[in-house]
């Protein structure tokens, strides 16, 4: 594959991450702290990819289709709990769901 | 060629992730911005040898997942609805821009080092019906756990979005 090393995946999936842990650490809308927890995931699929593909096995692409499954569920679910949250307390701000805050 | 394409991959998964991160005004826009951030991981998946991967990607994230973003923020009409002014706390934002470029020179000084080659793979690999294979003998019992997990997750997902009728 040219001159690209198995490394630079891992490091494309690393930055890509990386951007979604500062997403969640510096926004506060909840719709988009839910779009860089999927960022981090599909960051977490990649770097499960280029470890297949570096070891010649197909393994890693089974476990990144099921990461995919519990991610759709997971959207399912969090954007459920974020219409009706909205619905309750209208913003989408989450600093205003601090209830459960000790 | 394959070197230009992951370039090309990269960065624009690159930028798209930055552009969700990174859009203020507007959650579409960082809607959008993921769209182009999945593609380009499609692209870098196909790129793997890992077809089946990629195309799923495309479905299931910028079909399917985005869609349902879109639909959210249209159906709750949040363009603007106070979320700008709240939105910047500058010391956790200062903290979160320093991590992730202090982590990311760590890791342009480490991509200076591996060089390591790629082995030789079948022309199967990666193919749905190697894929397929694996997931219905080796990992049948995760396919099983996958569905009750899809069953719950629609189900719970009708249920706490549902009005309240009583």
């Amino acid at each position: 594959m040219g001159d690209i090393s198995p490394f630079q995946f891992q490091v494309v999936a690393a930055l890509i991450f990386l951007i979604g842990v500062a997403g969640v650490l510096t926004r506060r809308n909840m719709i988009v702290m839910f779009m860089c927890i999927e960022l981090m995931l599909n960051a977490s699929n990649l770097s499960l990819v280029a470890f297949s593909r570096e070891i010649g096995d197909d393994q890693g692409q089974v476990f990144a289709f099921l990461v995919m499954v519990v991610a759709a569920v997971e959207v399912a679910v969090g954007l459920a709990i974020i219409i009706s949250l909205v619905r309750n307390r209208d913003t989408v701000n989450i600093e205003d769901a601090s209830q459960m805050k000790w | 060629m394959k070197t230009a394409l992951f370039w090309i991959f990269s960065v624009a998964a690159l930028g798209g992730a930055v552009g969700v991160v990174g859009n203020v005004r507007n959650p579409i826009n960082s809607a959008l911005n993921l769209v182009v951030s999945m593609l380009a991981l499609a692209g870098l998946y196909v790129l793997l040898e890992a077809q089946f991967v990629g195309l799923i990607q495309v479905m299931v994230y910028a079909g399917a997942i985005v869609v349902l973003f879109l639909f959210v923020i249209m159906l709750l009409n949040l363009r603007g609805s106070g979320t700008s002014g709240a939105e910047v706390q500058p010391l956790v934002k200062i903290a979160g821009v320093a991590l992730v470029a202090f982590a990311g020179l760590f890791l342009v000084r480490v991509l200076a080092s591996g060089r390591a080659p790629w082995p030789d793979v079948d022309p199967s690999y990666g193919t749905t019906r190697a894929i397929g294979e694996a997931l219905y003998t080796d990992y049948v019992l995760a396919v099983q756990l996958a569905g009750v997990l899809l069953l719950a997750g629609i189900l719970a997902a009708v249920v706490l979005a549902k009005k309240r009728v009583d």
